[in-house]
């Protein structure tokens, strides 16, 4: 995977995440070129857009919609696939989440992210292990902020 | 905006409420953060935003730069910093502190450090060089976590040159006794083979040792690693084969722990990798396919549910299918497959569907014929991704027979998709293609622009078209093809009326009359020119028009185009053999006139700076006509009119007997004088065109001219069958040629959002070969007979080819020979004549003669045809042969 954008039906952006280096020029080109475009289709089109040398693929969970770059010959259906463990994972992890808690706890989202992608590829799909690995992390700062006055 | 705020304000209320029973994963309304995003979400313009977040970037640029702040401080400062990035401002002054964050910072901390460091640098960031310690600091950790973070971010960013001071403690972690850990140190090695493959080459028996791990995820993690090795060199691995058929038939099998399963799919993305994986090793490689057919069956068995996932394994187990050498039977299984796929109302699997069959048809342009009906709908499609998809398809099925219909339909979505692109892109293919395309495009082009309703945007579409055409033909228009110029005169014939009305109503149709006076200018086009002016004329714009000629022109024209009979007798061009003038002209003689002398011949006569005498046309003319042409030296009312009236007259005549006879009759009076009168002009150089016996110059001309030329060829028949016998690729040259031109267009289609659009329309439409002359053997004597016979000449200077060793016409000839496979006739002194034939095209069969003389530092060409298409696109070949050269 070469980049990951999330961002509200407004155009917002609420996460980004490349994985491959770009200028920060170039990131913000191809972020208001592709929300553009995403924003512009029609809900009953497909989910996967050949753009430039890549391929896109989007999903439009409520008003956040998550959107892959993925090389020409990657599995689009597992790009779906990935997307929709990722929200599975936020779901989970947040208790059923909306677009708030990622506006709020956005660096939440990226460590989740973190814990499931790596470096662009899949690095764990069992969703109890994320999710532990993660409290794991958590659980130090609640023992913190127990002990911290 | 407004409704975005309203409902982002509405919902606040209940994620504030929320938060006190959320515990850590919340954040507390009165944290900074939490302010500046209400800040934010209160805010009504872009202005305003900008305004708030300079002064909260001020504050944080403040903060990090005090001693006072804590690293707890800074950790909070560094998530607002980052969501001012997000959100498109510059904190960079932030970066250095988001390092010192990672270096300095409590466990805690230091995660909001290297996220920081994550999202704000790149991996060719110096900064990044001050990570390093840190990085090899906590990878030594004993708190697993910093050991997580460290090898996190060593596979997201990590400089190259510094991977071998880490490269030894990562190594170190694939023993690690816990997976995550050792999962993670495989994907960070994974990162380093990415960027520096070198760096890893003596650790690849410990891939083969994390292949093998006991934990999927670390297994599942090498996998990474050698999707990519395998791909690179599927030779070195095919070994593995056996393998990873093994994980794959477990997989499959469901022997993987349920906590890998999604969806009850068991490991699906472990499942997509290793079938992409046996598709590399098995590419053309019978021996290795034999070894996976069993799990490749039974992933395509078992992959039944009608979930999107499952669907997703059977997309790649289909493209492994027809990837790996084939077996009748398993591609059987698969066609039904991707069947499953195109029929399915779920676009995205009928969009794979699509792509699925665009990858198959390859092999077997068969498999499309049971999804016809689908594929059509699609065509139609409202998404343009199924429409495209759907085109890249039919391109690969194209052939010979339904290119016409492709190519239509390609040219339907690029004009609906991109309008002012189409035009220019279209412009492009005309002016470059040109004359050697096939008819059926121009024509198409032209339906697409007049098709439609007229709404508001057709009309933008033929105006922007009017436009360019207009500029087009203000800048040098000799290099235009004819098809283009036809094309040309026909949208400005059609929809010049769309242009703003202050623009000089007289200008398109000034542009039209040099068009007509141009040498250059085909006889077809020419018609093509005068029926876009008589469109024009009948307008109120052109005959209102302040130019007395354009007037003039105008109202004869739409006179003319009304009154036959009028016609008839003001311009009686039916006459070809000019018979009503014989009179005139042995009046003439008597008198001491100078003879007839053909047109070619007086512009041989200008070239000489010899003066030309207009009198028998000047005189001739209805008076009409001559106050407007006699300022002409040829007027373009007459040379069209003729033209346009009786079409290819002089291809005609040959055919009809009568008309044969009287225009050679004709012909025979003024020609034979002014033949000897050239021959005596010319006798100093004696060129091989005045030594031939002229056909003319024998006592029974041949009832049919056109036949002697293909006479000629007879014997060329054998040579014929050898050189396609030699050009194998030749043979198929028609479907090959054809196919072409899709390509192209395709190819537009797919660069067509790349960013930058003139280049690839540069790379793209170099000229296409379509013109495909072979050697025409005649004698020198035959090459004389076919010269005169042949009705459509062009003449023009083409620059010599200078070599050390030979005469420069020599050289050039040679050079034409090569390259376009020309017969040299003969070389006498400064001249050379030369002959081919076209193997196919609209002048299939039909000779084309050159007829070449060094003049100054040009070589002045000569070219004469039968058909009026052939010279011009010869030409060009020329002019790009010798461009080459």
């Amino acid at each position: 995977m070469q980049f990951m954008l999330l961002f509200s039906r407004q155009g917002k952006l609420r996460l980004q995440k490349w994985y491959v280096p770009l200028s920060d020029k170039e990131r913000k080109k191809i972020s208001r070129d592709l929300v553009q475009t995403i924003l512009a289709r029609k809900p009953k089109m497909c989910s996967f857009l050949e753009w430039r040398d890549l391929k896109i693929v989007y999903k439009r969970y409520a008003s956040l919609y998550f959107c892959c770059a993925v090389e020409d010959q990657d599995n689009e259906l597992i790009t779906l696939e990935i997307i929709h463990r990722y929200v599975e994972l936020l779901d989970k992890y947040f208790g059923s989440v909306c677009e708030l808690d990622i506006i709020f706890n956005f660096e939440k989202a990226y460590f989740i992210l973190d814990e499931f992608l790596l470096g662009g590829e899949a690095q764990e799909t069992s969703k109890k292990n994320v999710l532990k690995a993660i409290e794991q992390a958590d659980l130090l700062q609640e023992v913190r902020l127990l002990t911290d006055p | 905006m407004s409704d975005v705020v309203e409902k982002t304000l509405s919902a606040l209320p209940s994620l504030l409420s929320l938060d006190s029973q959320a515990g850590a994963g919340k954040l507390s309304p009165s944290s900074k953060l939490g302010n500046l995003i209400k800040g934010i979400t209160e805010l009504t313009s872009k202005h305003e935003e900008e305004r708030l977040i300079k002064k909260e970037l001020e504050s944080i640029k403040e903060q990090v730069a005090s001693p006072n702040t804590t690293m707890r401080q800074m950790k909070e400062i560094m998530v607002r910093a980052i969501y001012c990035e997000m959100l498109g401002y510059q904190a960079s002054f932030s970066y250095i502190h988001a390092i010192k964050l990672a270096q300095q910072g409590s466990v805690l901390e230091k995660r909001v450090g290297y996220l920081a460091v994550s999202l704000f640098l790149n991996e060719t960031d110096e900064f990044l060089l001050l990570l390093v310690n840190t990085v090899l600091k906590d990878l030594q950790s004993t708190n697993l976590i910093e050991v997580c973070m460290a090898l996190t971010v060593v596979s997201q960013m990590f400089p190259k040159d510094m991977i071998p001071a880490i490269l030894p403690v990562v190594e170190e972690k694939l023993t690690h006794p816990k997976e995550i850990i050792r999962r993670k140190a495989v994907l960070a090695l994974y990162k380093f083979y990415l960027i520096a493959p070198n760096q890893v080459q003596h650790i690849h028996s410990k891939f083969r040792k994390a292949l093998c791990d006991k934990d999927p995820g670390v297994m599942t993690a090498s996998l990474h690693i050698y999707l990519q090795l395998i791909k690179e060199n599927p030779e070195s691995y095919k070994d593995l084969t056996g393998s990873m058929v093994t994980i794959l038939r477990q997989v499959v099998g469901g022997k993987l722990p349920l906590d890998f399963n999604y969806h009850s799919v068991p490991a699906p993305w472990l499942q997509i990798q290793l079938l992409r994986i046996l598709a590399y090793l098995g590419k053309e490689d019978q021996g290795t396919s034999e070894m996976m057919y069993d799990v490749l069956e039974e992933s395509l068995r078992r992959a039944e549910m009608n979930h999107n996932i499952t669907y997703a394994i059977l997309f790649e187990c289909v493209k492994t299918i027809y990837t790996v050498h084939p077996k009748s039977q398993l591609l059987e299984k698969a066609a039904e497959c991707i069947g499953n796929f195109v029929l399915s109302p779920k676009i995205n699997l009928k969009y794979l569907g699509l792509k699925a069959l665009t990858y198959v048809v390859q092999q077997d342009a068969n498999l499309a014929l049971p999804h016809q009906m689908t594929i059509i709908e699609c065509l139609d499609h409202s998404d343009v991704i199924i429409k495209r998809e759907t085109l890249e398809l039919l391109f690969r099925i194209t052939n010979a027979q339904n290119v016409t219909v492709i190519v239509e339909k390609m040219l339907e979505f690029l004009r609906l998709t991109y309008n002012v692109w189409f035009i220019q892109t279209m412009n492009s293919v005309f002016s470059l293609g040109g004359d050697v395309m096939q008819p059926d495009i121009p024509n198409n082009f032209l339906r697409l622009l007049a098709e439609g309703v007229d709404n508001v945007e057709d009309r933008q579409l033929r105006l922007f078209a009017v436009d360019s055409y207009v500029s087009l033909l203000q800048g040098e228009t000799a290099k235009l093809p004819q098809r283009f110029l036809q094309v040309i005169s026909w949208v400005l014939g059609e929809y010049s009326y769309l242009r703003e009305e202050e623009s000089d109503p007289g200008s398109v149709m000034r542009l039209l009359a040099r068009l007509l006076d141009q040498r250059h200018t085909s006889t077809e086009t020419r018609s093509w020119v005068l029926g876009a002016m008589t469109k024009l004329c009948s307008s109120p714009v052109y005959s209102g028009s302040l130019n007395t000629v354009l007037r003039q022109k105008a109202q004869e024209l739409m006179i003319l185009s009304q009154d036959t009979k009028l016609r008839a007798r003001v311009l009686p061009a039916e006459d070809s053999s000019l018979s009503f003038l014989d009179g005139y002209v042995s009046e003439a003689l008597a008198a001491g006139a100078a003879p007839y002398k053909s047109p070619h011949q007086r512009q041989e006569d200008l070239v000489q700076e010899k003066a030309l005498s207009l009198e028998p046309y000047g005189l001739s003319l209805p008076v009409s006509l001559s106050s407007c042409s006699i300022t002409d030296r040829r007027s373009p009312t007459l040379l069209s009119m003729s033209s346009g009236l009786s079409g290819n007259s002089t291809e005609l005549s040959h055919q009809e007997g009568s008309t044969t006879l009287k225009l050679e009759g004709v012909k025979r009076v003024w020609g034979k004088d002014g033949y000897l009168a050239q021959q005596q002009s010319a006798g100093e150089t004696p060129t091989p065109l005045v030594e031939l016996p002229s056909p003319l110059l024998s006592p029974q001309s041949p009832p049919s001219q056109t036949q002697k030329p293909s006479s000629g060829l007879e014997p060329d028949q054998e040579k014929r069958q050898l050189a396609s016998s030699l050009f194998v690729g030749l043979g198929s040259h028609n479907s090959v040629c054809l196919v072409r031109f899709p390509s192209t267009v395709w190819l537009f289609i797919k660069h067509c959002q790349s960013a930058n659009q003139s280049n690839v329309v540069k790379a793209l439409f170099k000229p296409l070969p379509l013109l495909l002359p072979v050697p025409l053997t005649v004698s020198t004597g035959d090459y004389g007979k076919m010269w005169l016979s042949f009705s459509h000449d062009l003449k023009q200077n083409l620059q010599l080819v200078t070599t050390e060793h030979q005469e420069p016409l020599t050289a050039t000839l040679d050079a034409l020979k090569g390259k376009l496979h020309l017969h040299v006739v003969d070389i006498i002194g400064s001249e050379g004549i030369v002959a081919c034939r076209l193997l196919q095209g609209p002048g299939q069969g039909q000779p084309c003669l050159l007829h070449c003389r060094v003049h100054a530092d040009s070589l002045a060409v000569w070219l004469r045809s039968p058909v009026p298409e052939l010279p011009d696109s010869l030409l060009y070949h020329c002019q790009k042969a010798l461009t080459e050269t």
